[in-house]
């Protein structure tokens, strides 16, 4: 055993229904324009002119932006103090508000369900709603997914 | 392809290519998805994943970069043609995401995408919803990403 898996967030930590905010993050329109020029760069992401043309009404972050903050603050957050083995995909991303330059968001997570793998019995399945929520209380995008945890007992056996 | 109404469900287009290197799976990673079986080679071979491989919204990032340089071709084709280039509006969303394969070092995706559906907006007569479905495959033919999702597109102005 080369860590201590107790202090690490193992499937058993997680209880449906529980809510934890875990991370806050600011974004500035630098930010913005550099995510959108690497990964998405639609003039409604990379010029504030553009964007009151479009229904953003200004110049608002790509969804993939809003996507990126969310993981890696699920990264910071919690995940890499965990047993985390990725995730098999997404059932729903939701897209509600634009996330607009000095806009701040405060990303929480609710658990909706947990279950141990039938396939792999040492990994435990968490399904979690993440909300990303802006300085006036909007919510700005959800994102409705699973992830693969070891369980604390076998943890030893998985990185 | 120039407005809303010119889309025909049914419609596919295969966007572009990418071949994943180590450099930019980490580089990624290391920014918005630190996980260590995306920038630690050695930990990422006992991982369930087996071996280094590309942050799923990586994989799914780059479908998008190709899809918007797709858009701008499209565009510049309709403009040499002297026609009015198509106009794309943000997504509420996307669903149904799938990572049925990691993306590894010297992976090479193809990305396409097929129109599903439309419906014209009764609250922005300018603007139509498209739905798509959106697919990365690999070198050996086999999926490594699908999503369904939503674009809000121009309609023909009167």
């Amino acid at each position: 055993m080369t860590d201590h898996p107790a202090k690490r967030l193992a499937f058993e930590d997680f209880t449906t229904g529980e809510t934890v905010v875990f991370h806050t993050v600011t974004v500035s329109a630098a930010d913005i324009v550099d995510f959108a020029t690497d990964w998405d760069p639609q003039p409604m992401h990379l010029d504030e002119e553009a964007g009151r043309a479009s229904p953003l009404g200004g110049l608002a972050a790509s969804g993939w932006h809003m996507i990126c903050l969310i993981m890696r603050g699920m990264c910071d957050g919690f995940l890499l103090n965990s047993t985390s083995q990725g995730s098999p995909g997404v059932d729903e991303v939701n897209w509600l508000k634009p996330l607009k330059p000095g806009d701040t968001l405060t990303i929480r997570y609710t658990v909706l369900d947990t279950r141990i793998s039938r396939s792999r019995p040492h990994i435990g399945l968490v399904h979690f709603l993440f909300e990303a929520i802006n300085q006036r209380g909007e919510t700005v995008a959800t994102i409705r997914n699973p992830i693969m945890f070891a369980r604390r007992d076998t943890a030893e056996a998985t990185p | 392809m120039t407005d809303f109404e010119d889309l025909e469900i049914g419609h596919e287009a295969d966007i572009g290519s990418h071949t994943f290197t180590a450099e930019e799976i980490i580089a990624f990673a290391r920014r918005w998805d630190p996980q260590p079986f995306h920038i630690d080679p050695e930990a990422a071979a006992r991982s369930l994943l087996g071996g280094l491989c590309a942050s799923g919204w990586h994989t799914a990032c780059v479908w998008m970069r190709l899809n918007v340089e797709y858009g701008k071709r499209l565009a510049a084709e309709a403009l040499a043609a002297g026609r009015q280039p198509p106009r794309f509006g943000p997504s509420p969303g996307i669903s149904n995401l799938k990572w049925p394969r990691p993306v590894y070092v010297g992976d090479t995706i193809s990305y396409r995408w097929r129109i599903s559906g439309k419906r014209p907006l009764a609250t922005r007569p300018q603007w139509g919803l498209v739905e798509h479905e959106a697919l990365g495959v690999n070198q050996n033919g086999q999926p490594v990403l699908s999503f369904e999702g939503k674009f809000f597109m121009g309609r023909r102005l009167s």
